[in-house]
């Protein structure tokens, strides 16, 4: 485990490895991943499906599926409001309710899976306080209806009775932001939050997130495969591929020269609006697919695709993860030559 | 232009749906698309963008005759489609396709590759011989990226880039010669995007394929389209070429689609325009100008009517009572309306 | 043109049809029904094979035979009244019961099939009015329909399939029209309709055999339904008449016997109820196995 940086890490993820029994084999979702995140910052998880992004926090919340369907290796140490450093894929049951909700929370895309339909607005965000204030029913109504004006809903009050089918995908997705910030979580996990929604409404839920991050000060995880948004919100970038981690580094530097071909090749196969009604431009896609997580090329995963793939090296060994230079870290045998 | 270049005339095009019964709560009309008018040159790529509710599927499909409009008119290759019979109709199948935006569920599970590309042109009775029509479908897998080999597996098989190259190849099977691609590339995994859009453009370049892409990615319509249409409630409030589109935009919509787009570059710093509110509810649009509840350079004026598209400059009109704004574009630079 | 696939590439599978495999794997895992294939191909097997195995046919009358018991002596089931041997009885009355049961499924299925299909595609007036002609059919407890029409008909194997067809098309009706519905509303529908598609062709060649696995199910559960009906009928004596037994006019015969040979009663008895609750267990083991949402 590399050295803990000066402003402490709220949470520190310490090689977690993550595997799925289906029809008989073990498929490996996600292998070694480390990573931290700290007060006040944003760290942004980037990657396509089948790149583990998903799985890796479902893991560390113990929100997958149990043992033996999934096997979790590794540790998830998260410094707790009360001081006192707990490890989450360790915690018993018990722990792990404590802490989900209170101090690390997780928004997902689909605000309407998130949402019961069959409680009001009021009642749900008010039941994840009292689950965890130990405060009466009418006390966590009032602070739902706080939250709720906290998050940009207009005549809050109002709203607390309405249903979630009353609202706009928009308003729901603050919905669920209210309840997922609600008892001042110290990590908020945010799974592609805006991807269902609307351009401009994706704009004002991103803006609110940055705002509700500089007056709490909480640290987001915000996993996206939206390199846009990425650029839009990340402190730091954390690329994966094929259940790893490719390549890691503060967002300015990593956008202008990624070290990764992958990354490199991702940042150039995007359109981009300076780009439009050029008619020399040329985007450069990558060949090939995804991966499959059951079906992993030997040696660097990315290799079928990679335009500086030198056989015998690239498809024998997998690269180990290394430190290109401070706060950089990159997963490639050539990263030096290209 | 002239009406013979033109392959697709859309004229005052209005599709309203009535919701609710008439018995309890009385009956409500959606005006899914209220008054739309555009052009298509033969072999342009025009793109439609908006958000919710701004009926860009609902163009396609009705100018596709999958629903029947309400009124306005269709003119398709010099023909008006707008009310013609089913069976008047099936010729005019060969030439207008679709490529659907989930790859998941425009295929036919049950059906092969093979058959997915037969089925349309056993419709229109092409290529009948057995060796044609393997001949034909080799050819088609091979436009699209594919290996022959697929034909005989099942779409469950291949990943969603590939099924959307499958539908593809299902489009071009009857030669058309307008596509209109809903959302094509949204559900595709991002290294894939671009491989798909490239392919379109390719085969446009190849048959002189005319396409109408909808998309709400301002990046992906930068890169692809000739034109850029800009729709809001039902309403194309901005079409302009697609230079003059991202480098000089007339209307505030634009202005704070551009402004809410997130750019892949961290460097790029804006003006944040953030929208208030929601859009309204189709059933409810505001009076006059549908966007004005919204907009930061609202004046009473934009009440009294719906602005008609006027233009500003050679092919860039924009729907919009005024004309002395500075509007900001994607990079922040601003130029005036 | 830059070469897109590469040929390791294609997502996951080796072999070209997982989904089929798959289901025959989800349903042999269904134990009950498992069993209930087995006991069903036995039954078919005694039926339509045992014949030939034994030495006497069911119209072998052997007087000085009769009321023997079973496991006691050649008749390996025992014999009748009239000295028919018990066995021979049964598997000529187990093919016609479920000759019968099969056949009225068979047309059943295809007259729900396509009214379903019809009410489901087409919808509107027309649907409304074809579903409230099921619903009111549905109204009708089906064995005082059953036992009204038969009063009027002249019974026999071919007129008692065709009633007992008519009065359980309903529930297949219904579940095709579900179906349907939600398959029209399809990508793969609309660009059916796009290719310049038929109703017919877009109906019975692009969404009925998306609807398989549901109208499989139904039909199942009908073949038991339709054995149990006939069994029903025929043991009020409004359904095959003797001396061609079914299983439900042996247990008519056999009624007056209870106490004296209550072998005569318990064999056929044994053999609808197997044979319906086996057809009931392939139902339900072939629900789970064909459920798609369970497949990828």
């Amino acid at each position: 485990m590399k050295a803990i940086p000066a402003a402490a890490p709220t949470l520190v993820v310490d090689g977690v490895s993550v595997s799925f029994r289906r029809s008989g084999t073990l498929i490996h979702a996600v292998h070694d991943v480390s990573f931290f995140v700290r007060p006040g910052e944003t760290l942004a998880l980037v990657g396509e499906s089948g790149s583990g992004k998903s799985v890796t926090n479902l893991a560390i919340m113990q929100l997958t599926p149990p043992a033996p369907r999934t096997l979790v290796k590794g540790r998830a140490l998260l410094t707790c409001k009360d001081g006192v450093t707990r490890d989450l894929i360790a915690a018993s049951g018990e722990q792990i309710r404590a802490i989900r909700g209170n101090e690390i929370a997780m928004i997902f895309q689909e605000p309407m899976t998130s949402l019961n339909p069959v409680l009001t607005i009021g009642d749900q965000i008010a039941e994840a306080i009292v689950l965890h204030r130990r405060v009466s029913k009418r006390q966590a109504l009032r602070d739902a209806a706080e939250l709720v004006s906290l998050v940009g809903i207009p005549d809050a009050a109002k709203r607390l009775s309405n249903y979630p089918h009353h609202l706009s995908g928009g308003m729901r997705q603050r919905v669920v932001i209210a309840m997922a910030i609600s008892c001042q979580p110290r990590v908020v996990v945010a799974d592609e939050p805006t991807t269902a929604l609307d351009v401009t409404v994706q704009a004002q839920i991103l803006e609110l997130l940055k705002n509700l991050q500089r007056q709490t000060g909480m640290a987001i995880i915000f996993i996206t495969h939206n390199l846009g948004v990425v650029a839009e919100v990340a402190d730091r970038v954390m690329v994966m591929y094929g259940g790893r981690l490719v390549e890691e580094g503060d967002a300015l530097p990593l956008f202008e020269k990624p070290l990764m071909p992958y990354t490199a090749a991702l940042l150039n196969s995007v359109p981009r609006m300076d780009m439009a009604g050029r008619r020399d431009v040329v985007l450069d896609a990558i060949r090939g697919s995804v991966p499959d997580p059951s079906h992993l090329p030997p040696g660097c995963a990315f290799h079928p695709r990679c335009n500086f793939f030198v056989a015998g090296r690239c498809d024998a060994t997998q690269p180990p993860l290394e430190e290109a230079r401070e706060g950089r870290r990159v997963r490639c045998l050539r990263w030096r030559e290209i | 232009m002239s009406k013979r270049t033109d392959i697709l005339t859309v004229s005052d095009l209005r599709k309203h749906f009535s919701i609710g019964s008439a018995l309890f709560g009385g009956r409500a009309t959606v005006k899914a698309v209220d008054g739309v008018s555009f052009s298509m040159a033969r072999g342009e790529v025009l793109g439609l963008v908006g958000e919710t509710g701004s009926g860009k599927s609902t163009v396609a499909r009705t100018i596709l005759r999958l629903s029947q409009p309400t009124s306005g008119k269709i003119v398709f290759d010099g023909v008006d489609i707008t009310a013609l019979s089913r069976s008047a109709l099936k010729p005019f199948r060969r030439k207008m396709q679709m490529v659907f935006q989930d790859p998941f569920s425009s295929l036919n599970p049950r059906m092969t590759v093979d058959d997915l590309l037969t089925a349309p042109l056993k419709i229109h009775g092409l290529a009948l011989g057995r060796d044609e029509r393997r001949k034909r479908i080799a050819a088609l897998l091979e436009l699209v990226g594919l290996s022959p080999r697929h034909a005989v597996r099942f779409p469950h098989e291949f990943s969603g880039g590939q099924r959307q190259r499958i539908g593809i190849a299902r489009a071009l099977a009857v030669q058309p010669d307008f596509l209109v691609a809903d959302e094509p590339v949204s559900a595709l995994d991002v290294s894939i995007q671009a491989q798909v859009l490239k392919l379109l453009l390719e085969i446009r370049e190849r048959i002189g394929l005319s396409i109408l892409f909808i998309a709400h990615d301002l990046a992906v319509v930068g890169y692809i389209c000739d034109r850029v249409a800009v729709m809001y409630l039902g309403r194309i409030v901005e079409i302009a070429p697609t230079a003059n589109f991202f480098r000089a935009p007339c209307h505030p919509y634009t202005e704070a689609l551009f402004s809410a787009a997130p750019v892949a570059d961290p460097k790029v710093k804006r003006n944040r325009i953030v929208l208030s509110g929601d859009i309204p509810s189709p059933l409810a649009p505001p009076s006059g100008c549908s966007f004005r509840t919204r907009c930061r350079y609202a004046k009473p004026e934009c009440a009294v009517s719906a602005p008609p598209l006027r233009e500003v400059s050679p092919g860039h009109f924009k729907a919009c009572i005024r004309d002395d704004l500075s509007l900001q574009t994607w990079d922040g630079e601003t130029t005036s309306s | 043109m830059t070469d897109f696939t590469s040929s390791t590439q294609v997502a996951g599978s080796t072999e070209p049809t997982l989904g089929k495999n798959r289901a025959r794997d989800r349903f042999m895992r269904h134990r009950l029904a498992v069993l209930g294939a087995g006991m069903i191909i036995a039954l078919v097997l005694l039926s339509f094979a045992g014949p030939y195995l034994l030495p006497f046919n069911d119209l072998y009358i052997d007087i000085r035979n009769r009321f023997a018991p079973p496991f006691a002596s050649i008749h390996i089931l025992g014999t009748d009244p009239l000295g028919r041997d018990h066995l021979a009885r049964l598997m000529t009355a187990g093919r016609i019961s479920m000759s019968i049961g099969f056949s009225a499924m068979l047309i059943a299925t295809c007259v729900g099939t396509t009214i379903g299909a019809v009410a489901g595609y087409y919808g509107g007036y027309l649907g409304a009015a074809l579903m409230r002609l099921v619903d009111a059919m549905l109204c009708f407890p089906s064995i005082f329909l059953l036992l009204a029409i038969a009063a009027f008909i002249n019974p026999g194997v071919a007129s008692i399939t065709l009633i007992i067809a008519l009065t359980s098309w309903m529930e297949v009706a219904r579940v095709v029209e579900g179906q349907m519905k939600s398959l029209r509303e399809r990508d793969f529908a609309v660009a059916a309709e796009l290719m310049g598609g038929s109703d017919r062709y877009i109906i019975f060649r692009e969404l009925l055999p998306n609807a398989v696995g549901p109208i499989v199910v139904a039909a199942t559960l009908n073949v038991a339904n339709a054995i149990l009906a006939e069994s029903y009928i025929s043991f009020l004596g409004y359904g095959i008449q003797p001396p061609t037994p079914s299983w439900g006019n042996m247990l008519n015969n056999a009624q007056q016997y209870l106490s004296s040979a209550p072998w005569l009663a318990i064999f056929p008895g044994v053999a609808i109820t197997l044979a319906v609750t086996s057809f009931n267990f392939i139902g339900d083991g072939l629900r789970d196995a064909l459920d798609p949402r369970l497949d990828h």
